[in-house]
């Protein structure tokens, strides 16, 4: 304005009185401009609206805010989200509102809710803020979805309008069916057209169950069900609607533990499969091989640390440092331990289990005995919704298919270079392989190393699952095991199936049986599968010595 | 290093952090004479640290408050920190050492868990020492030795159902941790919401280890559960870090407070902390204090703390605001007693009143337990809880819950001449003795 102002003044600057007069214009005009932007002749009004939702009754608070929504204040919007933010509030021992514009911490910015003018900062002992419920927040959402629902863009659109599915009554059918032929998004649409369909079915129309034939939300199903019990001419009908509506679900509800059990299983893969290189393979009982692991998964949380805001960035390069870093702890134990104890395998045990022991103590002190908290990128955040009744979990989807990259990495390793071939020789026959100019110890370092650095990786993808503590390896040190031993020790392929199975086997036992005891039955099963049969899923061929 | 002499370090190292449970520390070193000792058995690793390891520091800051006030007695206070790195029997053992040897403390500040509460009730009573414990609990308990500074199930549980049935609730997933708090506060919300109507179809029952992470299945079992038309609601007393993947999977999930609300026991400000809140919205805690109460004492507490930790985002929850009614007791019974011994601190701590942060006053009943305001909390974006719902007055806690058949006629009373944890009002008898399971 100032600028403006400027300008125009240099173009008449013709004599001192225009001047004067201009001047004076300006002011009235800018406090003219001023008043209709913020209503200050609404003021009353406006104070009026927040002022009945200074009450300690949620019931009239919602009703306040009703009225909020009803008016047409310019600021409603605004005030009705900080509302629902509990950012709205009013001055202690005073008659001001505000609107808080940044909650964190202990000393808030806050400017007036009416004009929106800076108001300098408040504190808990200075500003109530309005206290709102779940039942008023859910009323205040569905106000500021009916507010968007004839303007809002077309997610908000679509949110709207599956809010109205089951809540079209005879008051706003009429203005659902006006909303209908003014929309043009197809998904809005059909969301519209169930929630008439379902108003008309309630007033006894068959033609429109048709619509709902296959209609996946639960909703749908909840309101046919008792007109399917009932015995209104409908029944019938609404009966075929509803039984292909509860077999359609079924399927999705089968495919949906099937997921389940995928991504339970991914994670006894990923955390078995270093296992699988270093016991399977090398034959070392390395009880510290969960607190590779949770290496990995400390390794995650520190390149967090060191890059602040950027979750997703400091996840990819966790990829490859929480590989070198568990691996190279590996390659340390392998010199300094392991190298010393070979072919005593309860000596290695032991020593490998006070290590584990060590290296949990020396997180504690390190870094602290409480859980470190890896936060997730947001597009690892949420669910990939098919439909109502299917939806994949990021986090886990993305852990599923970390798990079976590693894996066919690990196994084409394994294929194709050359030290797969060392690693497959020094296994099958040590010495010939060394006459024949392997370096035998070399291998043997470089496996243990392998078999770490997977570890580390199963970490980085536990931190987007569960704690990172101290303890994180422990919960994993037997069910790693128990994969290897149940897949056939030095089968990579016996790993991915035992892993994937035993996922599956856990993830549709649970519902059943309740989580303790869906994993008992999965160990006792094991032991039992493991008398049947102690070589594994996958026995080793040929001759191993 | 040679490899015989690494051998021995793992060897020795495992056997002495196995055996030591990671070490005992007694704080203060100097072995002054006279000194009041105060033991501290908190867990400060394993899945309970997350609980636990602050309340240990919160004991510190007010041990330092009273004795910068010029001490108890003129003596000073002296700290005695163990850490029973959530093992449950390691607790009983550190307790043990505690009310014995050089280390005799004249009272201690402890325990979270249940469990770890039973292993150590044994040693108390046989050593006649003092208890506080800061936790909401299941009740079904009164010993002579133990002072339940937290909530019984009549001050958390059942007003939190009461809450939610005025919410219009009318299906009931309890989900919990499988021990003993979750399991005799599921027994007695299942009896309290069966005689108030609620048919068993409506109610759900789930129990999972501590430190569980993989809830896709209960979390889409309860989903579908809410699904039938009926409002529902969880009721969850999970305990430790379960909770923070448990949260983050009804995120992801999409179950917002809206259509499922959780209402959690053991959640507090502080297991928020390693949680991001937003999708979180609207979801309750029930306890008998917030942070953000509104109230003096409690800006005063938070400002002592935020300055005591020097973290200004330090939280402060329920348990702690326990421990601080109990201290301030425990402080007032001595003052009256003028001794620290235990018999004479037992008879004179009923009946201390002190006040509570939420800005009225707690006394100590004769059955051990305290009075205590309900509230309930909705969380925050901001980690925080807002107060939808407190009791207008305090509620004395009830040892034996009225809603099992088995302890409805039992109640306790720890002055003479009654003297008993389990007194049968029905039979006029005292049954099994003191702390009688």
């Amino acid at each position: 304005m100032s600028a403006t102002v400027g300008s125009h003044g240099r173009d008449l600057m013709r004599g001192p009185t225009i001047n004067v007069l201009l001047c004076l214009l300006m002011a009235w005009s800018l406090s003219f401009i001023s008043q209709a932007a913020w209503g200050a002749n609404d003021e009353p009004q406006a104070r009026a609206l927040l002022e009945a939702l200074d009450t300690s009754s949620f019931q009239a608070k919602g009703d306040a805010a009703q009225a909020i929504a009803d008016s047409d204040v310019e600021q409603k919007t605004r005030w009705l989200q900080a509302l629902l933010d509990g950012r709205l509030g009013k001055e202690r021992r005073g008659d001001r509102f505000y609107l808080i514009t940044d909650d964190s911490g202990r000393e808030w910015p806050i400017i007036d809710a009416i004009t929106f003018a800076d108001a300098g900062t408040g504190t808990r002992r200075t500003v109530d803020a309005f206290k709102i419920n779940n039942d008023l927040r859910t009323r205040i959402e569905g106000m500021l979805a009916s507010l968007s629902l004839s303007a809002g863009d077309e997610a908000s659109r679509l949110s709207a309008a599956k809010r109205l599915i089951g809540e079209v009554t005879a008051d706003n059918a009429d203005s659902v069916r006006q909303t209908l032929a003014d929309e043009e998004s197809p998904n809005v649409r059909d969301s519209l057209g169930v929630a008439l369909a379902i108003y008309k079915v309630q007033q006894g129309d068959a033609d429109s169950l048709e619509t709902l034939r296959g209609n996946l939300d639960t909703r749908v199903r909840n309101i046919l069900a008792p007109i399917a019990a009932g015995d209104s001419e409908l029944a019938a009908e609404a009966q075929s609607v509803l039984g292909g509506i509860e077999s359609k679900r079924a399927w999705y509800d089968r495919a949906q533990t099937l997921f389940f059990g995928l991504s339970a299983g991914s994670i006894l893969v990923l955390a078995a499969i270093g296992l699988a290189i270093t016991f399977g393979v090398m034959g070392v009982i390395n009880m510290a091989h969960g607190e590779l692991i949770m290496i990995g998964a400390y390794t995650t949380w520190m390149i967090q640390q060191a890059l602040p805001g950027q979750p997703g960035l400091a996840l990819a390069l966790a990829i490859p440092g929480g590989f070198l870093v568990a691996g190279a702890f590996g390659v340390v134990i392998e010199r300094t331990v392991i190298r010393f104890l070979k072919g005593r395998p309860l000596e290695t045990l032991l020593a490998t289990f006070g290590l584990s022991l060590v290296l949990q103590q020396l997180v504690r002190s390190v870094f602290s005995p409480l859980n470190r908290r890896v936060a997730s990128p947001d597009w690892l955040q949420g669910a990939w919704q098919i439909n109502e009744a299917l939806a994949f979990t990021l986090n886990r989807l993305a852990v599923l298919i970390f798990c079976l990259v590693v894996f066919a990495s690990l196994w084409a390793l394994m294929r194709y270079t050359r030290l797969g071939l060392e690693v497959r020789a020094v296994t099958q026959n040590r010495a010939m392989a060394r006459a024949m100019g392997v370096r035998a110890s070399r291998v043997d370092m470089l496996t243990f190393g392998l078999g770490a650095g997977v570890a580390g990786l199963a970490g980085v993808a536990l931190s987007q699952l569960t704690n990172v503590g101290p303890n994180l390896g422990q919960s994993y040190i037997v069910d790693s095991f128990l994969v290897v031993v149940f897949g056939g020790v030095g089968n990579l392929w016996g790993t991915l199936v035992a892993g994937m199975s035993l996922g599956v086997i856990n993830q549709v036992l649970q519902p059943w049986v309740g989580a303790v005891l869906a994993k008992i039955i999965v160990l006792v099963g094991v032991i039992l599968f493991i008398q049947k049969r102690p070589q594994g899923i996958f026995a080793p061929k040929g001759r191993i010595s | 290093m040679t490899i015989k002499s690494l051998r021995k370090l793992i060897a020795g190292s495992s056997i002495a952090l196995g055996l030591a449970g990671f070490g005992t520390t007694a704080l203060a070193q100097d072995q002054e004479e006279g000194a009041i000792r105060v033991g501290i058995l908190h867990s400060l690793s394993g899945t309970m640290a997350i609980s636990e390891s602050t309340l240990k520091d919160e004991m510190l800051m007010l041990i330092d408050k009273q004795n910068a006030a010029g001490g108890l007695l003129g003596r000073k206070l002296e700290p005695v920190v163990m850490d029973p790195a959530s093992d449950w029997s390691l607790y009983a053992e550190q307790a043990r050492d505690m009310l014995t040897g050089d280390d005799h403390v004249d009272v201690i500040f402890g325990n979270w868990t249940s469990a770890s509460r039973k292993a150590v009730l044994p040693v108390v009573e046989e050593l006649n020492g003092l208890l506080f414990y800061p936790v909401q609990y299941e009740g079904e308990e009164s010993s002579e030795n133990i002072f339940y500074t937290g909530a019984a199930p009549n001050q958390q549980a059942i007003p939190a159902v009461d809450y939610l049935v005025s919410q219009g609730v009318e299906r009931w997933a309890l989900l919990g941790t499988d021990y003993v708090y979750p399991r005799t506060t599921n027994k007695i919300l299942e009896a309290y919401l069966k005689a108030n109507g609620v048919a068993d179809d409506d109610i759900m029952i789930n129990y999972t280890p501590f430190g569980f992470s993989d809830w896709q299945s209960i979390v889409s079992q309860v989903k579908d559960f809410g699904s039938q038309g009926k409002k529902t609601a969880v009721v969850s007393t999970i305990n430790g870090d379960a909770n923070v993947p448990f949260y983050n999977e009804l995120a992801n999930q999409g179950i917002s407070a809206g259509d499922i609300p959780v209402v959690a026991f053991s959640v507090g400000e502080q297991e928020l902390t390693g949680i991001d809140t937003a999708p979180l919205v609207g979801h309750m805690a029930a306890w008998n204090y917030f942070m953000s109460v509104d109230s003096d004492a409690n800006y005063d507490f938070i400002d002592d703390w935020v300055a005591y930790t020097g973290n200004d985002e330090a939280v402060t929850n329920d348990p702690m605001e326990a421990h601080y009614i109990g201290f301030n007791m425990w402080v007032q019974a001595v003052k009256a007693a003028g001794t620290t011994d235990v018999d004479a601190v037992k008879d004179s701590i009923i009946g201390v009143t002190v006040p509570n942060l939420s800005g009225g006053a707690s006394t100590m009943m004769p059955n051990h337990h305290i009075t205590k305001p309900v509230m309930i909390g909705e969380i925050q974006d901001d980690g925080q809880f807002s107060v939808v719902w407190r009791t207008p007055s305090t509620v004395a806690g009830d040892a034996w819950s009225d809603y099992l058949p088995d302890s409805r006629n039992l109640i306790s009373d720890w002055r003479a001449p009654l003297r008993c944890g389990k007194f049968n009002v029905e039979s006029k008898q005292c049954e099994d003795g003191p702390g009688a399971d």
